[in-house]
């Protein structure tokens, strides 16, 4: 069992946590997910580590409430237990020799893009954030990302806060103003790091994204988190568990990513729904 | 007496009822039809049942004890050699093993070991109450990774010997493949459950949610004071035909479908972890895993289920008994006939149809055998122009997967073959000193028995070499 120390809202749908769990803390890396089970029953669901505190045992997670899974958890307390809770999974981000990044998050994806953000500031690296959200309400991790960011914008849809639009829109003035980035990590919804791909191709900048598929063991035995990357005119499988879930943002088929994961979208919408009215009722 | 020449038939839930129900298909011999199965044994001399043994059980000295009634003897010799007999009872292919070589089949059938196996296991898991003595400690400290059959076994072989065992499993459950991959009417997960808490009892410890390779790396488990280390992480990720559509939704590996059932438990009402249930199944390739797949896929409640295999009923490398239960079951055999595509649900008029990119068919070409192969099989060669279209909601890929690469890219010096399976010599050390290893992540997919005696012949090796330290 796996003791919850310390619980937080970062918005009204946004949790932030932190777990007990020694080991893990240990090991984890920017980029490494876990994976856990609320309860005996529960189902397995695969979480970014959103950072450890290594001395104390505790491994950060930030989650965003979208199903039944995430609904159960965000009731959860302080001093309560999670019944699994495994990992470092994946591979960590490949931090090393980058001078001048650009870290793209977009909504909940900020919990997974700050501390890649975090690590690059460490290692020295020039750091330009643009992190993204729907409007002012959902804005998360503001304070920590300005700390990382040698060059910060914050971007909502609807202009509530920061600039109106979508990250791409200040990603382009750049890359067309002539700024050279090493790399741009970009993580979020697919359809956003489809789009940070498109505009950041004819300038020829490496793209990173982090994929987030639907996961069962996490450990490379089920392949359900399999995905198709197009390299040199031929289609790959690679599984993000054990393979990512980093990838070149330019190999990844996007558009079959956000297929497969819409695989259950009536289940799950079901199944959240009958996991708020036991909520309601209790 | 004269002998009875045909085996004594297992009792089994009636085929249309339980093609619908996740209850065990097997109902097991009853003490009456055990004695007398048990009395068609010739006990003769020479035994070759114990050499078609991977783990040389003491076959005709625990039928005596069948007959003499003495079923509790009869278990203390079984578990002499195995630690999970009312496993290996239920899913050993004991007509390629033991069986196949008893004396009395070279006239009529052979005695039918493996039904008397699981007899006494079932008898003893029912009936004996009083917890199994700790063995004394010997003081010397051995981990094990992954607990499938052959971490299992290692760890209750060496734990009877006094060595303090802890396994390391990656998952929530223990039991490997025996909890996420066999499916319930084939191996009741309560009849796992007893067995890993038999070994509890020897004093085996066991640490769920530890990925060695990840969590931990095997050197970091010497540093921990383990002294060698048994590696048995089983088999690791399926392979794809690679053909178009395998990215739809409806297309899943064994592996994934199995799991989804087993292990999440998606076959009970309300289940957490959804499953596709409905509609036409197509499940490609002819081993166990694929009749399990099939198999599962029905009692989901699917309204016609295909096996596609690429060879002919007789090259089926599921076990006899396994696919006569899926045909009595209803499922249809589409044999010498290869998948080419996977075909999808596509709405020209509206790209946000729910229903796009799901599977609606999945387009094949018949085949028929050639020569002979380097292992002996006729080898299927395509019919030109002889494609059709099967219409089916979901696929489910069979055929087979490769080794997990998490501790070889994680273990310095630790070699492995060029499909990826780490290499062993005859006594299952690798080539790590002190690091041995058996089961699917040494062979690839094969048997539970087969992984079990590599964990015995490991045990057996660990020991050895520790015990004189």
């Amino acid at each position: 069992m796996y003791k919850i120390v310390t619980k937080k809202f970062l918005n009204s749908t946004v949790v932030q946590m932190e777990i007990e769990a020694p080991l893990v803390a240990k090991k984890a890396k920017p980029g490494q997910f876990i994976i856990l089970r609320v309860d005996e029953r529960g189902e397995r669901i695969p979480l970014t580590v959103a950072g450890v505190n290594e001395k104390e045992g505790l491994v950060k997670i930030i989650f965003q409430v979208v199903g039944a899974t995430t609904e159960v958890l965000k009731h959860k307390n302080e001093g309560d237990f999670l019944q699994d809770f495994v990992g470092p999974l994946g591979v960590a981000t490949h931090t090393e020799g980058k001078k001048k990044v650009c870290v793209i998050g977009g909504g909940v994806g900020c919990a997974i893009a700050m501390p890649v953000a975090e690590e690059f500031h460490k290692i020295g690296a020039e750091v330009t954030s643009i992190i993204g959200f729907r409007n002012k309400d959902l804005v998360i991790l503001e304070d920590e990302f300005k700390g990382f960011s040698d060059e910060f914008i914050m971007m909502t849809d609807d202009g509530s806060y920061g600039r109106e639009g979508n990250v791409t829109i200040p990603l382009k003035e750049m890359l067309e103003k002539g700024v050279k980035f090493d790399e741009i990590i970009a993580i979020g919804p697919l359809i956003m790091m489809k789009f940070v791909v498109l505009t950041a191709k004819p300038f020829n900048v490496p793209v990173t994204v982090s994929m987030n598929p639907i996961m069962i063991d996490g450990t490379g035995m089920c392949g359900c988190c399999r995905l198709t990357l197009n390299r040199n005119g031929e289609r790959i499988t690679k599984f993000a568990c054990v393979d990512g879930p980093d990838f070149n943002g330019y190999e990844v088929d996007f558009d079959e990513a956000m297929s497969r994961g819409r695989s259950y979208i009536e289940f799950e919408r079901h199944a959240h729904e009958e996991a708020c009215n036991l909520f309601k009722k209790a | 007496m004269a002998i009875v020449q045909k085996k004594n038939e297992m009792p089994t839930q009636d085929a249309k009822e339980r093609a619908h129900n996740f209850k065990e298909v097997a109902i097991g011999y009853d003490e009456k039809i055990a004695n007398l199965e048990a009395e068609r044994c010739l006990n003769c001399k020479n035994r070759p049942c114990v050499e078609g043994c991977p783990v040389n059980i003491n076959i005709p000295e625990f039928i005596q004890k069948v007959k003499e009634k003495k079923y509790e003897e009869a278990y203390n010799i079984i578990t002499e050699s195995s630690s999970l007999p009312a496993v290996c009872g239920r899913v050993c292919p004991q007509e390629s093993q033991c069986e196949s070589k008893c004396t009395l089949g070279i006239k009529f059938e052979p005695v039918g070991i493996g039904r008397l196996e699981r007899f006494v296991a079932d008898y003893h898991n029912n009936n004996y109450k009083e917890k199994v003595k700790e063995p004394i400690k010997n003081g010397h400290k051995v981990a094990i990774v992954g607990s499938g059959p052959s971490g299992l076994t290692c760890a209750g072989d060496l734990a009877k010997k006094g060595y303090e065992v802890t396994i390391y499993e990656a998952l929530h459950t223990a039991g490997g493949v025996l909890v996420y991959g066999i499916p319930e009417f084939r191996l009741p997960k309560k009849i796992v459950a007893k067995e890993v808490d038999t070994l509890k009892e020897l004093g085996v410890k066991i640490e769920t949610n530890v990925v060695i390779g990840k969590t931990l790396t095997i050197d970091e488990l010497f540093d921990m004071g383990y002294e060698a280390i048994f590696v048995g992480s089983g088999a690791g990720l399926p392979v794809f035909m690679n053909i178009k559509g395998e990215g739809l939704k409806g297309v899943y590996s064994a592996n994934e479908y199995l799991t989804r059932s087993n292990l999440m438990k998606a076959y009970e009402e309300n289940p957490v972890t959804p499953i596709m249930k409905k509609g036409k199944v197509a499940v490609v390739g002819g081993g166990n895993v694929a009749m399990d797949a099939a198999r599962t896929a029905l009692r989901l409640g699917a309204e016609k289920v295909y096996i596609i295999y690429r060879r002919s009923m007789e090259e089926l490398p599921a076990r006899k008994e396994e696919v006569e239960h899926a045909i009595e079951e209803g499922i249809e055999f589409k044999v010498l006939v290869n998948p080419i595509e996977i075909l999808g649900y596509e709405n020209k008029e509206n790209a946000r149809d729910e229903k796009n990119a799901s599977v609606i068919g999945i387009k094949c070409v018949k085949m028929e055998l050639g020569e002979k192969d380097e292992k002996g099989r006729r080898k299927p060669i395509e019919v030109k122009n002889s494609e059709f279209v099967l219409d089916v909601d979901t696929v489910v890929m069979a055929i087979g997967t490769s080794p997990n690469p998490l501790i070889k890219d994680t273990t310095k010096g630790l070699e492995v073959n060029n499909r990826g399976g780490i290499i062993i010599d005859e006594k299952g050390l690798t080539s790590r000193e002190n690091v041995y290893a058996g089961g699917d992540a040494v062979t690839g997919a094969a048997t539970v028995i087969s992984a079990m005696g590599a964990g015995k012949i490991a045990a057996r090796a660990i020991d050895e070499k520790l015990k004189n330290k």
